[in-house]
């Protein structure tokens, strides 16, 4: 399987990048044809962090399985977790206290933003800047505070129940997000002077991995990565889940197709998600936050099918049920995994630097590909 | 389009085609040899034009295989689900990853774990699992492996 | 009393009386040559602590605080965990070049240190091609760093190397350009001269806008020449995992890393020479009182301050901008640093004709 190290007829040489490099955000395996420094190839090899976690779940129930997820995607774990209960409430046809709802959501989007975050500090760490790093980790820090005070956890928080949420918010949930959007805001600007507007990021970024919108759509690719060549794919927006039809955000479109149109559509989904939160912060209704479920959960006969929004794009988990305590048959949709059979058709014909500004903008975390 | 619609056109463009009832989306039951022309016709149809497909996997169901395909259409935002029975011992479908061009990483999954192998391909080989796996395909069900699987 | 004319004079005479020329000559050199190898292991600590100091708090963290106070005696356990670390030769490597390059890289930073003047006559050697020699000699780093590369017998390193000589090799045309400005307006290659010629004001506001220009070309130039972010290519860490000095490992990586280090003193002391007076104090061209109360302050001093605030300054490059890519590198210098440096060379040439200098 592997292609031999060595040299092809025609002078091309043949590297490895990975799967220990530190820029590929995981264990990724790329096989890069390359002429000169001009790429002709790029195969990704993948299943280093493989821990077939859709076997897994067939012998685990339908309270056990969703922990289990949140190491798909580590950076965005309530939202998988997030879906893994929702699909789970459709088969069970429950409803979900509204205290609930808005809980989760504000999970959600605090996730999200702590999921930007890391992704930018890490792209300009890739393209060179270490700087950013720093910054962007005080933001996530205060976010995992809070995360850790009323879920417990900084990374991995198993928070999401089918039914709503495991505890109810701590009382200085409140008092910490607020003080948290008012320091984000302070230091937004930061960014735009540090790496936006920056001559050289634009430039590393600028026109760099084309992609058009007949090929996003023809990949598979959602969230950032799509929408930075203007296809509408919001999940959202377009197929809204819990109480996102209420609350008023943009969809952030970027018709450019490259590098940059990709990165500026994370930084303003942050700001759109601020603004969820906003919306949210000061009206968390009062009530249950948790609706009453049996203990052991079965499922009746048929499929389930959830899409939400992750970070990195539209998560879609696939339940076939058999009417037992077990799943028969479960599937995610990872959004990493199309984002990345991108990879290939972008990279080719451009230099080796510009790929890992490419990698860094598609926003790949390898876990959530080879789950 | 709704549903019933998508039901009334469907069957005009493929007779055979069986529905199954319930469920969100339509799903469609074709037959493996039919299942390329009409993913053409999904495709390239003026009023279906399902060019988004957003998960492809398949299901082991102990006497036969299914694979089911998720299409969705980005101007008109209608979903369907198609499905399609395979032989288990030969199980031959044909590949679609000339019209969707995510198809090929999907398939080759499918391939390596269920061990569907898929006409026409460009490039069928193992993804996930390691190099110079020997053994069956893990996700079907009567994979064996003493050593890593623990049965509770 | 104590300068340092007067010491060497004393060592020189006491010398010669008890022992015959050819061996005070030979015991001269071999104390200059002591003496210089002190300075670039001294520098090198200290550089080595300034650059993660100064990194830490534009990151706003703390850097090192746990050797020493303050984490001062850090680089004393940096160059002892260097000197313990097993030294390895990759399969396939030419040995005699890969044990050859780090060497070199030393010596031309040694060699560099000859012609500067670190205070009021405290020269090594001031030869009358001083700047011409610099030029001439730092050239040599990029022959130490294609053996590098090549020698390793990786293909990653060898992609680092031919980026790095690219790079060098352009970079030193700017470079040499921008000093020309300061040689054209002193008259001189001599660095004692160039300094005595800033007696009445430093030649960056004598020579206001057009000498503004060639030190900033002069900074951007020999930023990419020693290899510094953003021009870092050749050891980018998050492509090619440290360039051409890969798989170099223990002293051989120590020298290759105190060598960079001080390169990035030398050039800086060549700028603080030629465009801010070296060691002579600020002076304003014929305010005694003033001037008489700047030279209170010893030379060394004045030395001292300007090439470490010229280090800082191309440290704070480093931890602000992104890395950029080698055709862009590239065109940076040829298609406008080169043609703005001889645009400059000219204006610099017409002013010190019609004299529209201070």
């Amino acid at each position: 399987m592997f292609e031999e190290v060595g040299t092809t007829v025609e002078g091309d040489v043949i590297i490895n990048v990975g799967p220990q490099h530190p820029a590929t955000h995981g264990v990724l395996h790329l096989v890069i044809t390359l002429n000169g420094e001009t790429i002709k190839k790029v195969e990704p090899h993948l299943g280093f962090i493989h821990r077939s976690i859709e076997k897994m779940c067939e012998s685990l129930s339908y309270r056990q399985f969703i922990y289990v997820t949140s190491r798909m995607d580590y950076l965005s774990s309530h939202i998988n977790n997030h879906a893994c209960a929702l699909c789970v409430e459709q088969g069970l046809q429950v409803e979900i206290p509204p205290r609930a709802q808005v809980i989760r959501v504000l999970m959600d989007e605090l996730t999200r933003i702590a999921s930007h975050e890391l992704w930018w500090g890490a792209m300009a760490m890739d393209l060179g800047a270490f700087t950013p790093f720093f910054h962007a980790f005080r933001e996530r820090e205060s976010i995992n505070d809070i995360m850790e005070e009323t879920c417990g956890a900084r990374l991995t928080m198993n928070y999401m129940v089918p039914g709503g949420v495991m505890q109810d918010l701590h009382p200085n949930f409140q008092k910490r997000t607020k003080e948290f959007i008012q320091l984000y805001k302070r230091k937004i600007h930061e960014y735009d002077e540090l790496v936006t507007g920056n001559i050289i990021f634009q430039n590393r970024m600028k026109n760099v991995g084309y992609l058009s919108a007949e090929d996003a759509i023809s990949y598979g690719c959602s969230g950032p990565a799509a929408r930075g060549s203007g296809v509408s794919c919001d999940i959202r927006k377009i197929y809204p889940y819990e109480i996102y039809d209420k609350l008023e955000f943009d969809e952030v479109l970027e018709t450019g197709g490259d590098s940059f149109a990709r990165y500026m559509i994370r930084i303003r989904e942050m700001q759109q998600s601020i603004r969820i939160i906003e919306q949210l912060i000061d009206n968390i209704p009062d009530g249950e936050f948790q609706a009453k479920t049996k203990a052991v959960l079965k499922l009746p006969k048929g499929e389930f099918y959830q899409r939400v929004e992750t970070a990195r794009g539209e998560l879609g988990v696939y339940i076939v049920s058999e009417g037992g305590t077990t799943p028969y048959r479960i599937k995610f949709r990872s959004p990493g995994f199309s984002n990345l059979s991108v990879l290939d058709h972008i990279a080719r014909g451009s230099k080796l630097g510009d790929l890992v500004a490419m990698m860094g903008t598609l926003d790949l975390v390898i876990p959530d590909i080879d789950r | 389009m709704l549903n019933e619609e998508l039901k009334a056109h469907i069957t005009g463009l493929l007779p055979t085609a069986t529905f199954e009832e319930g469920g969100q989306w339509l799903t469609i039951h074709v037959a493996p040899a039919e299942w390329l022309s009409l993913a053409e016709h999904l495709r390239n149809d003026a009023s279906l034009q399902f060019n988004y497909l957003f998960c492809l996997t398949c299901i082991d169901w102990k006497t036969h295989l299914t694979m089911v395909y998720h299409l969705s259409s980005t101007p008109y935002r209608h979903n369907i689900v198609i499905k399609s029975k395979l032989d288990r011992n030969n199980p031959d479908i044909e590949t679609v990853s000339h019209i969707w061009r995510t198809a090929e990483f999907h398939e080759r999954e499918v391939y390596e774990m269920f061990g569907v192998n898929f006409l026409h391909h460009p490039d069928l080989r193992l993804l996930i699992l390691p190099d110079g796996w020997e053994g069956k395909n893990p996700l079907r069900k009567d994979f064996e492996d003493p050593i890593n699987m623990i049965k509770l | 009393m104590w300068s340092f004319s007067n010491i060497a004079n004393n060592i020189h005479v006491w010398l010669n009386n008890n022992f015959n020329p050819t061996i005070t000559l030979i015991i001269e050199m071999v104390m200059a040559g002591v003496a210089v190898i002190g300075l670039f292991a001294g520098l090198g600590l200290v550089l080595v602590i300034m650059e993660r100091k100064v990194s830490a708090w534009m990151q706003i963290r703390l850097g090192p605080n746990r050797v020493g106070p303050k984490g001062m005696l850090q680089s004393l356990a940096d160059t002892l965990k260097l000197l313990v670390k097993e030294g390895l030769t990759p399969n396939g490597a030419d040995k005699f070049l890969f044990n050859l390059a780090p060497f070199i890289a030393m010596i031309v930073a040694m060699l560099l240190m000859a012609p500067i003047a670190f205070a009021s006559g405290f020269q090594l050697w001031d030869l009358n091609i001083g700047v011409l020699y610099v030029s001439a000699v730092s050239s040599l780093m990029v022959i130490s760093i294609l053996m590098a590369g090549w020698s390793s017998n990786n293909k990653y390193s060898l992609m680092g190397a031919m980026r790095s000589g690219a790079q060098i090799v352009s970079y030193e045309l700017s470079a040499g350009l921008s000093v020309l400005a300061v040689v054209v307006m002193t008259g001189s290659l001599q660095v004692s001269e160039i300094i005595a010629s800033q007696q009445n004001g430093w030649w960056i506001f004598k020579g206001h806008i057009p000498m503004l220009v060639a030190f900033v070309t002069f900074i951007i130039a020999v930023t990419a020449e020693t290899n510094r972010a953003p021009f870092d290519l050749a050891e980018a860490e998050s492509e090619l995992t440290a360039g051409f000095h890969t798989e170099y490992s223990g002293m051989k990586f120590a020298l290759f890393f105190l060598a960079e280090y001080v390169n990035v003193f030398i050039v800086c002391a060549i700028g603080a020479t030629l465009f801010l007076g070296g060691w002579m104090p600020f002076h304003i061209g014929n305010w005694t009182g003033f001037n008489h109360v700047m030279d209170y302050i010893p030379s060394s001093i004045w030395f001292f301050g300007k090439t470490f605030f010229l280090i800082f300054v191309i440290m704070w490059f480093r931890w602000t901008f992104p890395r950029l890519r080698i055709d862009q590198l590239l065109n940076l210098e040829w298609k406008y640093l080169l043609p703005i440096s001889m645009i400059n060379l000219l204006v610099v040439t017409a002013m010190a004709i019609l004299g529209w200098h201070f």
